[in-house]
């Protein structure tokens, strides 16, 4: 089990993923607002979505688990 | 006036407590658990937690706030910039608790907060507003139609957005059709709202705004313009007044304009009207801030006035204490935002201030909410600071910011200081001839 956590505290401003989907490595799986400022957050590794643990408009704090890859 | 809360935190916080020390108000600090050793905590006179550090959980709980404010008999609630301080509901809810809201109308900022509202208001009152959408576009077609109507490039942005969020600019269709969705989630998100515009993207643009000042006697008088147009993401880094590039005539129309607009809302209390202005000296009206603008000590700086201070009288039912004539600006003034940042990829990077001091010597004008061995917290701007210098001409006004960053010893966290040695010494920027395109511009290779 593979799982994608916060680089930064910040806002959910959008999720570009749903369970299920397979996806690669250096895909963008979610914007996360932090600091005025939109973060991207990518997968470092390829995987399938098995669940995704925040919702939009959620804040999330650094190492917050995001999404879980099978 | 006798005791003010402030619904705000950092250096805007210390900004107002300074005026009211002056005055001899006495002031009332809230702050979240990331802000408890922050210095505005310690220098007012009364200081409240009101929660965990997500904005959500504090400085936007407003009940909480104001709560505190009736509890302590505080007379005012003085909102600083962004959190509360564009609320209608909040501001209408100071008022019915039988407190002063130091800013505009309920009516004013909810009429300006909303871009859609603001751009026919505007329009009816003979201010050009850039071509686009009259209201909100629905549909990604109609959308699609009305770009193919204006011109690409155009701007999609957010009827709620503000603070250079929820605007992008699409090049061609299908630069738009990929950002339609996206835009409208992340307007939902952030602003509560998704409904979405499009206007015409204007080309080698400045972003030059008019700071504006009304009475309750129906007074209203503009203090003179800043240039903005040095931004990046959307979002100011450098301003400074006059703006250089100006002609007397232009700059007069300028102020009529924002006069005009100010009048079409029966404006009271601080307020900023925000143009777009062309090659060509044509101008557009972008947006109405009702509130203490960030960048309001270049004002400062080249009237001598406080504006903290003027918004106080007002509030109180006090006439502007100066006429239209009796206003007079000299010298230029500049303002850096120093910025918790990577110089090149503006990435924020929030840690702790090691070291953070400069030449106790130096006549700028240092607007900070941190100290020395505080902690930038992940959790607000990245604004560590505003650095205002001033002189007789640019040069000085320049020359003095480079003795300034030279100066300066920051330790403990990445910041945009690398970015203003480069730009301080940058040809463009030294001929005052630059638009709001610059900072992508020019070359980010020289910045370590």
């Amino acid at each position: 089990m593979k799982k994608i956590t916060a680089a930064m505290a910040g806002t959910v401003l959008n999720v570009l993923v749903n369970v299920g989907d397979e996806i690669m490595a250096g895909q963008e799986v979610m914007m996360i607002e932090s600091m005025k400022m939109e973060i991207p957050v990518e997968s470092a590794a390829p995987g399938k979505v098995s669940e995704i643990k925040v919702n939009i408009g959620d804040f999330v704090n650094e190492a917050d688990e995001l999404i879980i890859l099978e | 006036m006798r005791k003010i809360l402030i619904a705000n935190r950092g250096e805007i916080a210390l900004r107002i407590i300074n005026t009211c020390k002056y005055l001899g108000i006495e002031t009332i600090a809230v702050f979240s658990d990331a802000d408890k050793d922050l210095p505005y905590v310690k220098e007012a006179d009364y200081a409240f937690r009101i929660g965990e550090p997500p904005v959500q959980k504090s400085y936007l709980n407003s009940g909480v706030i104001l709560e505190i404010a009736t509890r302590e008999n505080a007379d005012a609630i003085h909102p600083g910039y962004g959190f509360l301080s564009e609320n209608a509901t909040f501001a209408r809810e100071v008022m019915e608790n039988g407190l002063i809201f130091i800013g505009p109308s309920p009516d004013t900022i909810e009429a300006m907060g909303d871009k859609i509202i603001a751009r026919e208001t505007m329009k009816r009152a003979g201010v050009p507003v850039v071509p686009g959408s009259g209201g909100g576009v629905s549909t990604l077609e109609e959308a699609i139609a009305l770009a193919e109507e204006i011109g690409f490039p155009v701007m999609l942005k957010a009827s709620g957005g503000g603070g250079g969020i929820g605007m992008v600019r699409c090049e061609n269709e299908q630069a738009l059709s990929k950002q339609y969705d996206s835009t409208k989630s992340r307007a939902k998100a952030y602003f509560g709202s998704d409904q979405v515009f499009v206007e015409k993207f204007i080309k080698e643009a400045r972003h030059i705004e008019v700071q504006i000042f009304g009475d309750q006697h129906g007074n209203i008088v503009h203090l003179f313009e800043r240039d903005c147009s040095i931004q990046r993401r959307h979002q100011k880094v450098v301003e400074e007044a006059p703006s250089p590039s100006l002609s007397d005539q232009g700059r007069a129309r300028l102020y009529q304009t924002a006069i005009s607009a100010a009048k079409a809302v029966d404006y009271t209390n601080a307020g900023t009207v925000e143009f777009i202005v062309d090659s060509e000296e044509n101008f557009y009206f972008l947006e109405m801030n009702t509130r203490l603008q960030v960048e309001h000590p270049v004002t400062e700086s080249i009237t001598g006035l406080d504006l903290v201070k003027w918004q106080i009288l007002v509030a109180s039912g006090e006439r502007l204490p100066l006429l239209q004539e009796e206003i007079k600006a000299s010298n230029v003034a500049m303002e850096f935002r120093l910025y918790a940042e990577d110089p090149v990829t503006y990435f924020p990077s929030p840690g702790t201030l090691t070291a953070f001091h400069w030449d106790v010597n130096s006549r700028v004008r240092v607007d900070t909410g941190y100290q020395e061995g505080n902690t930038v917290t992940p959790f607000y701007d990245p604004m560590i600071a505003k650095i205002i210098t001033s002189g007789k001409n640019r040069e000085e006004a320049i020359a003095e910011a480079r003795r300034f960053f030279e100066g300066l010893s920051m330790v403990g966290i990445k910041s945009n200081v690398p970015l203003f040695k480069e730009i301080l010494k940058e040809e463009i920027f030294l001929s005052g001839d630059y638009s709001t395109s610059y900072l992508e511009s020019i070359k980010k290779n020289a910045i370590k």
